[in-house]
């Protein structure tokens, strides 16, 4: 999709109206782009035929900046809502598709977000079958939000619940934390530093169906720690199983530079937002064999075990730290704030 | 990283935890002065690791903590009046008399949060319709970058810019507690950001006449134990004197550039603490020829005046004569959510430390 020759440089609130502008925006950009039997009937909806159990999941995303280093807000709006629905043990099929744009954004963005959101759902193997555009006044929005609902069938091997926790259970990261959260950090207004960080924002939904095919039931529950971090996902499913979480410091996943980045900045990497992060909760006899398998793959080569689910404390997260204390994580409490000093 | 991982060595860190085991005979209440240096006890878990007799007692060292409430208002009644606020990003929660500044920029303010000063000098720059205030709170280590973005925006002729003043000093604060007729502590972990920049040399008279130890310590877990341990081993030989535990930080005579400029725009005066109260020659003020920069004269809020929240001890938290879980409140009608004073808000607090970090509250 080209910018060019589309007769109009930015949208306006005209492209919302539903009339011939609206028109003139999907025929040339939307219609085009995804392109499939589904949306081109060109209803208010789509009629799809599932062979099982459903998962559905919904999410909204109003990242800023929208472009950032390693992603933009089209692919995290993809990769988020398959990742949700991956997370309950399904396979994605299909997403549906809404945009509030802010009057003035230029098209060339929006197209460039348009082709993101086309290329990472043929990534993740999902199709968009609905959707919808509105178009806000400046000022009453931030360039673009978007929302995407998912679809997926249950894997017929999975069992995803919390009520299959249990105590030795063992915990496992599919790569390093804080990536995505440092790396829009570093381009916000007044915090700008240098730093090769990207976003770690992918869709593991792949790596997901190769582990329930492989181990079934004995995954017991998958999570992806998005905004909160570790800790805050932790602590909630600490809550949810009335059982204690106990994790090593000196075991988190956790790239040098991200590292420094958290450090200098004053924040815990254990609370920064991840994207293409996802916690498995497995049966003790199986850990190995999970994490083997799981550093086979490209999404899952710094996958680790960072820990495990017992009897003791519960309700309470605890990590072992690096010098040989103990301390208690705590879930986030609204929004991490930078120290003074 | 290197400085990290080497100061976050396990072995090395116990081998003084064992120094300090060998060495304590009798109970000792050492009080660290930083929030920073409580956060990393706290957060480590060291203070379960440290044999009983060497009490820790956490002191005021929480810029955020100190700020007096009436600071705060004055912050949102300028938000309030259309002026730009720059704050640091853990002043905003802290809740005033009525509301933070968080709550503040919800209703429309237009609340900024930097990492540097010098950032809020641009925004005065790029808004040239617009005041714009940056809250300058903090101990000796904010300072110098408060007082360098007031003579960058002199330099260039920045007119709209002026500084919210709320900085206090160090020493004046440890003399305060050990004046206090409460007072416990047998020693001192000096602060060893602010010594970093103020070197130590007002340290001596302090040691001196109190007799007391005074360890200048750095924030790492290897740093803070080696730091217990010389204050234990000076306790125990009977002897009272500065030493420099975060030498490959700290010089004697501090950062001279940094404290040139502070002295260029500042000077000292009285300053009051929040739950402590006025202390004597305890904090910085603008010079009289930079008064064009102060931001309480300039839009005429120095006369905001409130009272401090009676439910709240943060007085005696940061004196170090109570502990945050021997509040009655705490954790119950004060949490980060719901926080009646700025300990339990401050990443620094010693309150919000216990809340997050450790076993007090899960066992009471």
């Amino acid at each position: 999709m080209d910018a060019k020759n589309l007769g109009f440089d930015t949208i306006n609130l005209g492209h919302g109206s539903g009339g011939t502008m609206t028109r003139d925006l999907l025929d040339k950009i939307i219609f085009k782009t995804f392109d499939n039997p589904y949306l081109n009937q060109k209803h208010d909806g789509s009629i799809v035929k599932f062979n099982s159990k459903i998962a559905i999941s919904t999410d909204s995303f109003v990242i800023s900046p929208i472009f950032f280093k390693g992603g933009n807000i089209g692919e995290l709006a993809v990769n988020g809502t398959v990742n949700d629905v991956a997370m309950c043990g399904a396979i994605p099929k299909y997403l549906s598709l809404a945009f509030i744009v802010e009057e003035g954004l230029k098209i060339d963005e929006f197209i460039k977000i348009v082709n993101s959101i086309k290329s990472a759902a043929d990534k993740s193997g999902v199709q968009i079958i609905t959707g919808d555009t509105k178009v806000v006044e400046r000022g009453k929005g931030d360039k673009i939000f978007i929302n995407t609902t998912g679809f997926g069938e249950v894997h017929p091997k999975a069992n995803i619940s919390t009520n299959n926790i249990k105590a030795g259970d063992k915990i496992i990261v599919n790569g390093l934390v804080a990536q995505h959260g440092m790396a829009i950090m570093s381009q916000r207004e007044g915090l700008e530093f240098e730093s090769t960080i990207e976003s770690d924002t992918t869709n593991v939904n792949f790596l997901v169906n190769d582990l329930l095919d492989e181990f079934g039931n004995e995954i017991h529950l998958f999570r992806d720690p998005t905004r909160g971090g570790l800790a805050s996902v932790l602590s909630e499913i600490s809550q949810d199983i009335n059982k204690g979480i106990t994790i090593y410091e000196d075991k988190i996943p956790l790239e040098k530079q991200v590292a420094a980045a958290c450090e200098i900045l004053g924040l815990d990497p254990l609370y920064v937002a991840n994207e293409g992060l996802f916690i498995s909760i497995v049966d003790a006899k199986v850990a190995d064999d999970v994490v083997e398998l799981m550093r086979k793959d490209t999404k899952g080569k710094n996958t680790a075990c960072i820990g495990e689910i017992t009897n003791e404390h519960p309700n309470k997260v605890v990590m072992h730290s690096i010098i040989g204390g103990k301390r208690i994580v705590s879930p986030l409490i609204g929004e991490q704030l930078p120290r003074i000093c | 990283m290197k400085y990290l991982s080497e100061y976050r060595n396990l072995e090395a860190t116990k081998s003084y935890l064992k120094l300090i085991e060998n060495t304590i005979t009798k109970p000792w209440k050492i009080m660290e002065i930083c929030g920073g240096q409580t956060h990393g006890l706290v957060k480590n878990g060291i203070l379960d690791l440290l044999p009983e007799k060497a009490q820790m007692i956490h002191g005021p060292g929480c810029p955020v903590c100190v700020t007096p409430l009436n600071l705060i208002d004055k912050a949102i009644e300028l938000l309030g009046n259309d002026v730009i606020v720059c704050s640091f990003g853990d002043m905003i929660r802290v809740p005033g008399s009525k509301k933070s500044l968080l709550e503040a920029k919800a209703e429309g303010g237009d609340l900024r949060i930097l990492y540097s000063p010098i950032d809020a000098v641009k925004i005065a720059k790029n808004n040239p319709d617009k005041e714009v205030v940056f809250f300058a709170v903090g101990f000796e280590t904010t300072a110098p970058a408060n007082a360098l973005s007031v003579l960058h925006a002199q330099k260039e002729g920045v007119k709209n810019y002026s500084i919210l003043v709320s900085h206090v000093l160090v020493p004046p604060a440890m003399e305060a507690i050990l004046d206090d007729e409460f007072c416990n502590i047998d020693a001192f972990l000096g602060a060893g950001h602010v010594c970093a920049i103020m070197g130590f040399k007002e340290y001596h008279p302090l040691a001196e006449k109190y007799k007391i130890p005074i360890i200048i310590t750095g924030f790492e877990p290897l740093d803070l134990v080696q730091g217990i341990y010389m204050a234990v081993n000076q306790l125990e030989k009977g002897i009272f004197k500065v030493e420099n535990q975060y030498a490959r930080v700290v010089k004697k005579e501090g950062n001279l550039a940094a404290k040139k400029v502070i002295q260029t725009i500042f000077e000292i005066g009285n300053r009051e603490w929040r739950g402590i109260g006025e202390i004597p020659n305890s904090g910085y003020k603008l010079k009289k020829e930079f008064e064009a920069f102060d931001a309480e004269l300039k839009f005429g809020i120095s006369n905001i005046k409130v009272p401090e929240n009676i439910d709240c001890i943060a007085g005696e938290i940061l004196k170090g004569i109570k502990k945050p879980h021997q509040c009655s409140q705490f954790g119950k009608t004060c949490t980060p959510q719901n926080p009646l004073g700025a300990p339990m808000v401050s990443s620094e607090g010693a309150c919000a430390a216990y809340y997050h970090f450790s076993d007090n509250l899960i066992t009471s």
